[in-house]
């Protein structure tokens, strides 16, 4: 079983974002970083599918600045076999399409059963890139997957997946492109043997130029800015819960007007 | 011809009340570019939906019909939604930022060689070129976005734009559909929906939300208050109730889970991490009870009850059924 796993660097979501003084991004020093939340359970479904066929390969890529090596070592740790680094000034805040042009030119290197992205970001919060992945290899796509069954053939699979309000189960032929969401796994730690494995697995770099790739923005942010502060309204502290419960439901009616 | 094109989004044989925000949105885009505005509804029927269309402001529906559109499917609607984009070359194509729209608009952008300004919370025109306004970060910071290239795509957050009425004629045209089956899709199995009327944390009016604090999985004090406010309303979690297994994940309301802007939110024993608050910061009124006086939430809430949940709620319900009784 061959997985591809697309895989995001982002800020930790406790992050507080500030916007920097020309409106043109977001401050970036002290930043921590994380593997996508969504991309940790790729990470995670594509080495269970690896143990259950006891065979195979789990290869992580990623588009990102150096640091994003960092991201690529910890799912190396937690057990894939290597990563591909696509490192491109010219990629640096690149649209969907772009990016999902750029891991396409990369997963047409290898071959594989299943491609995992993370259903979205939590940083640009785009939500594209698998949809987008999967229609430029000319692959399905399921998103939202919370369950993944492959068949003993390698052949198809069946896919639990979310839907507004639901599940829809599907069945679709591998290889596909699967976006991954909460409620999928509970992705492991890295183990100490691990990290210590995963220092001598390989990791190319590779520029957009490497994968034939020419950049062409297909879309511009021009303003960034911060939402409007919300401040503390009325805070009732040490009345009786009976009392404060009646002013806080008069006022949702009388003051807020929202009921 | 056609300026501007948006997708009505059909759900068990009814038109999402979405696509008249989308349709009063691009009755303004296509007037400010002084052409057409169409939609396109998949699926045969949904001629039907044309004079509801026309209320909002659209001149023509197209409605596509063919094999391969009888329940919803990425690659036929995506390659439906192409076809008629294509034909009619519009300038602007919009989309929901709904579950299917997620699923549909990249795939059809990406077929069409652009990129989608997803999830806008706004727009405008600026020299004739669209310009979206989003959320990022879960809605810690927002950023202006424009397109390219053309056709320009975009998805609007659902019941965020204003539906206004401009009675149109909404003229139907059928266009006929074949699907391109050399390009693989997916087959549904079985498509399990919740009956229970339980509306989706992205579309409630009024959401009703535990954390922590709520100690466990019963959430029947919250339920009970979701009751009393009725139909719009329905209950979420924090990220710490999701994780301790008490919700399902598809009730967490977060930076990983979902971003939700209701009309009211009620915070029972969440403490208010960052991560939260970016995922409901965007909530017209917010009411946090909690014992901890000093929980973040409060910098944030409109109205604070600082005290133990498992005695204010029950309170609280008491007075909501009094009222809204009334």
């Amino acid at each position: 079983m061959k997985s591809l796993v697309c895989l995001k660097q982002v800020p930790d979501t406790e992050t507080q974002i500030k916007v920097n003084p020309d409106g043109t991004g977001i401050v970036t020093d002290g930043i921590k970083y994380i593997i996508n939340p969504y991309d940790e359970f790729s990470v995670e479904e594509g080495l269970r599918l690896k143990e259950k066929f006891k065979a195979g390969e789990v290869l992580i890529l990623s588009i990102g600045p150096d640091r994003a090596t960092e991201a690529i070592r910890t799912a190396l740790a937690m057990g894939a076999d290597r990563g591909i680094h696509v490192k491109d000034p010219a990629l640096n805040q690149a649209d969907p399409f772009t990016i999902a042009q750029v891991l396409a030119a990369a997963a047409k290197q290898g071959e594989f059963d299943v491609i995992f992205c993370g259903q979205r970001a939590i940083d640009d919060d785009f939500g594209e890139v698998g949809p987008m992945l999967a229609e430029l290899l000319g692959l399905p796509q399921v998103t939202f997957v919370t369950k993944v069954t492959v068949a003993d053939d390698k052949k198809s699979a069946i896919v639990e997946k979310d839907v507004e309000g639901g599940k829809e189960i599907v069945e679709v032929q591998l290889p596909c492109v699967l976006t991954s969401q909460k409620g999928l796994n509970e992705p492991r730690y890295a183990s100490l043997p691990g990290i210590m494995k995963a220092k001598k697995k390989p990791i190319d770099v590779k520029t957009a130029a490497d994968l034939g790739v020419s950049v062409e923005a297909k879309l511009a942010s021009t303003a960034y800015s911060m939402p409007p502060e919300r401040s503390a309204g009325k805070k009732f502290e040490g009345l009786e819960p009976a009392e404060a419960a009646k002013i806080v439901v008069q006022a949702l009616r009388n003051e807020a007007k929202v009921i | 011809m056609a300026k501007v094109i948006i997708y009505g989004e059909i759900k068990a044989g009814k038109l999402k009340k979405t696509a008249f925000e989308l349709a009063s949105e691009g009755r303004k885009l296509a007037d400010g570019l002084g052409g057409e505005l169409a939609a396109v509804l998949i699926g045969s029927g949904a001629e039907q939906f044309a004079p509801d269309l026309a209320r909002y402001g659209v001149d023509v529906v197209y409605v596509v019909e063919g094999a391969g559109l009888e329940s919803y499917n990425s690659e036929y609607y995506a390659q439906a939604l192409c076809q008629v984009v294509k034909e009619k070359q519009p300038e602007i194509v919009l989309l929901t930022h709904t579950m299917q729209g997620k699923d549909l608009a990249p795939r059809a952008a990406a077929k069409l060689g652009v990129a989608s300004i997803s999830d806008c919370l706004s727009f405008e025109l600026d020299g004739g070129k669209l310009v979206g306004k989003r959320p990022m970060y879960a809605g810690k910071c927002y950023a202006t976005w424009t397109a390219t290239s053309t056709p320009q795509f975009a998805t609007a957050r659902p019941n965020v734009l204003e539906t206004k009425e401009t009675p149109k004629e909404g003229k139907v045209e059928k266009i006929a559909f074949a699907p391109d089956t050399a390009r693989p899709s997916y087959t549904t199995k079985e498509l399990n929906l919740d009956t229970s009327g339980k509306v989706d944390l992205t579309e409630a009016e009024i959401i009703v939300s535990g954390g922590r604090g709520m100690g466990g999985s019963d959430y029947t004090l919250l339920e009970e208050m979701a009751s009393i406010f009725g139909p719009t309303c329905t209950v979420g979690a924090s990220r710490a109730a999701v994780d301790a297994g008490w919700r399902p994940h598809s009730d967490q309301v977060g930076q990983t889970g979902k971003t939700v802007t209701p009309n009211l939110y009620v915070a029972c024993g969440i403490s208010g991490s960052i991560q939260h608050l970016a995922g409901m910061g965007s909530s017209k009124v917010i009411v946090a009870i909690n014992k901890d006086t000093e929980a973040p939430i409060f910098t944030k809430a409109d109205f604070g009850i600082v005290g133990d949940l498992f005695k204010v709620v029950p309170e609280f319900n008491k007075e909501l059924k009094t009222l809204l009784a009334e």
